[in-house]
């Protein structure tokens, strides 16, 4: 099938098969390997980008579904020359050790800090709790992210 | 006793002992780092691996016929195709403590007529996408004869199901640890108390699956294999061996890895089919885990019970424990299954001083899937036993539970103190081991001051607002730095680039930076100045991997050593150039300088010739960080929920490199321990069938589970074993956890008369001990 989407603010074109999944579709057509996945059944939100701006989880969703919609993966959140101040926050914490889940958590906790800055720790443990970490016991993500909320509150002023 | 082995050294510390950001973080941050399924290769054909679906039966016949006429199927092969090329069908090798009355238990690389577990590789489909060969692998049609199945210790005991044709049956092997004389003071004691515990199954679970990659280079006859990790050049030497191919014709390339704790990393059996594949067909090939798969096929742990006998004075100080207990390791022994009984049966008696033990261990096969170490093997298993004994005998003689722990933990005086002897024992070196150094009142008494746990006794044990409130202690030593040896290479490039090449690896716990900041301080330079590369093949001849927490203490070492030699290799270059001795020479930053006057650029050196040494660090002395670990619960009688009000873990370990990472390693471990001990449940039904086998079954604990933990790492006894001062800190988070939540939850509910002795402490069976008072 015909798809186009917008993928990191650049426009991807392409003929794909209707049963490639979104997750298959970034890392093996895009090459965009930061979405990781680990579960493909949609529990433990590693491989979940933003599409149109919300946290989706991108093993579950077709790519077909994807046609006309604006898709962030954690690349589109990175910039080479320096970390964004979620990412600072999360290596200042000590808040990744393998780092397979962090991408998911990267994108997760910045569609939650965007659409929610002035969220309180219960509300970000609710949000998380659909992202798996084996390494960190989380203590340190929730630590991460409340410090990060500053960051996105000032976004919002400007 | 241990002694130094090197003069502990005034050494330069202005990364070591600093919480330095993560080097690693940097890509991994980013989406930038590369794990086995991000590596670019062309041409790439992929496998599935059609699995038996039922845990015990012969195989009659597999029809690949339909399977192979789908369009995109490359090739289908299964044993007979093995034993074409190989002769036989490959055994997995056991890495660790090797006995050779296992020999007939080890894993086929590939069912070979007989299934023993669910989940067992029988057949691999090789196809131009993973999509064909699945689609391919539900073709296959296959014809198995299904035999009875012992799917449990008590079954597999009886040997009436046979899983292997040798005469010693299911339970060919026993370890028992002895010291003293535990007959006479079970005799004689004024106390004694026997329970019988029963710890379940449970995974790993990475969050990064398995997966291999290999590539055959014909024009090189070399084999490239991608996914190494925790020991990549034990798998080379044992996949060279079965492959019947010169050890540096294969070459493990150590990627980024999510996570081993324990079980990533192992060689399993896909880490000889797909290199088979690639070599047989000339091809380059890869197979990526899948969650089933995960639950099926990567080792699994703990799973044990036990009956033990712990002996007091009316004092309360311990005189000795005694009992028996079973492990099952599933259907094979494969490369680390023994750890976890033999820790069982050495490490119970934990921190305590205890001059009488006698206890034993059985290994037993069953229909499920074979176990390996997790974090803790055996550690975390026997530190419950021991640590509910314990209470229940403060609770018996009227003692509180600190004290009875304030009498009974090693202090300066009694060390070394050794750990009961321990045998079967093959190897040489690893029969005995001993507590070295260390206070372990200290970290008591700090757990229990930072915790209020005196100012919290009046909620012991009472009802408050619907919900019973328990307290509970635990304390534990922590074993690390197993031996050999590690290596450390150091080059000083032409152009002036630092770069080491180490034999451990990185499965997630930092050790890049960890390792860069040692060689930053011994070498004056900046971590930025220095590029730290490891764990694959082709950075050295040998190596040694991360396990047993030793990455920063044995790599760490070979660092040190390879940064004096290359200090040495300095001055004598240096003396050349400005005539004078090497002893006359001072090494900084860059620079050699003469007592005499004058100076060199360490770049000045190198300008004909690149400076390379290689460090190496060798010791069979394992360290053994200690600590003590509180909990508070409270458990609701109605739902028999047990929620972590508050929980506080303090170890000591020696020194701490990086006090960032060591406390994350302790909050994250405690957390994993934590999901073991309350949520974590692998579930086989009587058939040996798999009933948890996805994420949304088999639960890890989220966000919302333990928000309240914490940690305290201490420095107060340097180990004497490494010039470090370190001692491995990985795993003593996990160790202490079911302890404390155990007994915490026998406190809460001592007014019910319950006392756990069942892991996991799941709302049901916590409502059913209720329900049954």
């Amino acid at each position: 099938m015909q798809v186009k989407m917008t993928v990191n603010g650049k426009l991807f074109e392409s003929d794909l098969a209707p049963r490639i999944n979104l997750a298959d579709c970034l890392r093996h057509e895009m090459d965009l390997t930061g979405t990781h996945v680990a579960c493909e059944h949609g529990v433990c939100g590693a491989c979940t980008v933003l599409v149109n701006g919300d946290a989706v989880r991108s093993c579950l969703m077709l790519a077909v579904q994807a046609n006309g919609q604006s898709v962030v993966t954690v690349e589109g959140l990175s910039s080479d020359a320096e970390l964004s101040a979620l990412q600072a926050s999360f290596r200042k914490h000590n808040a990744l050790q393998c780092g397979f889940c962090t991408p998911g958590f990267i994108t997760t906790a910045h569609a939650l800090l965007t659409q929610e800055p002035n969220c309180d720790e219960d509300r970000i443990r609710e949000v998380l709790s659909g992202n798996l970490c084996r390494c960190t016991g989380y203590v340190p993500i929730i630590q991460a992210v409340l410090d990060a909320r500053v960051a996105y509150q000032q976004m919002g002023v400007k | 006793m241990a002694q130094p082995i090197l003069k502990p050294v005034e050494r330069q510390s202005k990364n070591v002992g600093s919480p330095k950001e993560r080097i690693e973080d940097l890509r991994f941050l980013r989406g930038k780092g590369i794990y086995v399924d991000d590596v670019k290769k062309q041409d790439v054909l992929h496998v599935s691996i059609l699995r038996s679906p039922i845990a015990h039966g012969l195989i009659k016949n597999i029809q690949t016929d339909e399977a192979k006429k789908l369009s995109g199927v490359v090739a289908i092969l299964t044993a007979k195709d093995i034993i074409d090329h190989c002769g036989s069908v490959p055994l997995i090798p056991i890495r660790l403590h090797h006995n050779p009355i296992l020999d007939p238990y080890k894993q086929p690389v590939i069912a070979n007529e007989k299934v023993r577990f669910v989940g067992e590789a029988i057949a691999l489909v090789v196809a131009k996408t993973p999509a064909i060969a699945e689609d391919a692998m539900g073709l296959i049609e296959l014809d198995i004869e299904s035999l009875e199945v012992a799917s449990d210790i008590e079954t597999a005991l009886k040997n009436e199901v046979k899983l292997f044709s040798d005469p010693k049956g299911n339970s060919p092997l026993t370890y028992r640890s002895k010291k003293g004389n535990a007959q006479l003071v079970f005799d004689n004691a004024a106390y004694t108390r026997k329970e019988k515990f029963v710890i379940q199954r449970i995974s790993a679970m990475t969050m990064e699956t398995r997966g291999v990659l290999a590539e055959w280079k014909a024009e090189s006859q070399e084999l490239f294999v991608f996914g190494a990790a925790k020991v990549p050049f034990w798998n080379r030497a044992s996949l060279a061996q079965m492959l019947n191919l010169d050890k540096n014709s294969v070459q493990l390339i150590e990627n980024d890895v999510g996570g081993s704790f324990g079980a990533r990393g192992e060689f399993y059996t896909e880490d000889f089919l797909i290199p088979f594949i690639a070599k047989t067909l000339g091809v380059t090939v890869k197979w990526i885990e899948d969650r089933l798969e995960h639950l099926t096929s990567m080792n699994q742990a703990r799973d044990c019970d036990a009956e033990v006998e712990i002996a007091c004075d009316r004092e309360g100080r311990i005189l000795g424990f005694r009992g028996h207990m079973h492990y099952d390791l599933g259907a094979y022994p494969r490369t680390n299954g023994l750890v976890a009984p033999r820790n069982i049966t050495q490490f119970l008696t934990g921190p305590y001083k205890v001059d009488n033990v006698d206890l034993s261990c059985d290994i037993v096969f069953t229909n499920k899937t074979p176990s390996g170490t997790l974090r803790a093997p055996g550690r975390f298993e026997s530190n419950f036993f021991c640590e509910r004994l314990l209470e229940l005998a403060a609770k018996d003689l009227g003692l509180d539970p600190v004290e009875i722990r304030r009498k009974n933990v090693l202090t300066p005086k009694d060390m070394p103190f050794p750990f009961p002897t321990i045998s079967p024992s093959l190897i040489e070196h690893t029969a005995d081991t001993e507590c070295d150094s260390g206070d372990y009142r200290e970290t008591l008494e700090r757990c229990v001051k930072d915790f209020k746990w005196q100012e919290l006794q009046h909620l012991q044990g009472q009802l408050v607002d619907g919900v019973y409130h328990g307290l509970g202690l635990s304390c534990f030593i922590e074993g690390g730095s197993a031996g050999p040896r590690e290596n450390a290479k150091l080059r000083l490039e032409k152009d002036g680039l630092i770069t080491f090449s180490v034999g451990s690896t990185s499965v997630g716990q930092g050790v890049e930076t960890v390792l860069t900041q040692i060689a930053a301080d011994e070498l004056d330079l900046d971590m930025t100045q220095i590029v730290m590369l490891h764990g694959s093949t082709t950075l050295l001849n040998e190596g040694w991997g991360s396990y047993h927490s030793r990455s920063t203490v044995m790599g760490g070492s070979a660092v040190t050593n390879a940064t004096d030699l290359f200090k040495e290799e300095i001055r004598v270059r240096a003396s050349a150039v400005l005539r004078c001795d090497p002893s006359q020479i001072h090494v900084s930053a860059g620079v050699a300088s003469s007592s005499q006057g004058g100076s060199v650029t360490w770049n000045e050196l190198v300008s004909s010739s690149p400076i390379e040494v290689m460090g190496t660090f060798a010791s069979h002395h394992h360290t053994y960080a200690y600590g003590c670990a509180a909990a508070h619960v409270s458990v609701d009688p109605k739902t028999g929920r047990i929620k972590v009000l508050d929980y506080l873990v303090v170890e000591d370990v020696g020194r701490a490199i990086n006090p960032l990472t060591v406390h994350g390693q302790l909050v994250g471990g405690t957390v994993q321990g934590m999901s073991g001990t309350l949520l974590e449940h692998i579930v086989h039904d009587e058939q040996g069938q798999l009933l948890t086998g996805s994420l949304a079954d088999y639960l890890i604990a989220t966000a919302t589970d333990f928000p309240s933990i914490r940690a305290v790492v201490l420095e107060q006894y340097p180990s004497p074993l490494n010039p470090l001062g370190a001692k491995g800190a990985g795993e003593g988070g996990t160790i202490c956890v079911g302890g404390a939540i155990g007994n915490a939850v026998a406190n809460a509910l001592s007014s019910l008369n319950i006392e756990p002795t069942t892991l996991p402490l799941s709302p049901l069976r916590v409502w059913e001990m209720i329900h049954e008072t």
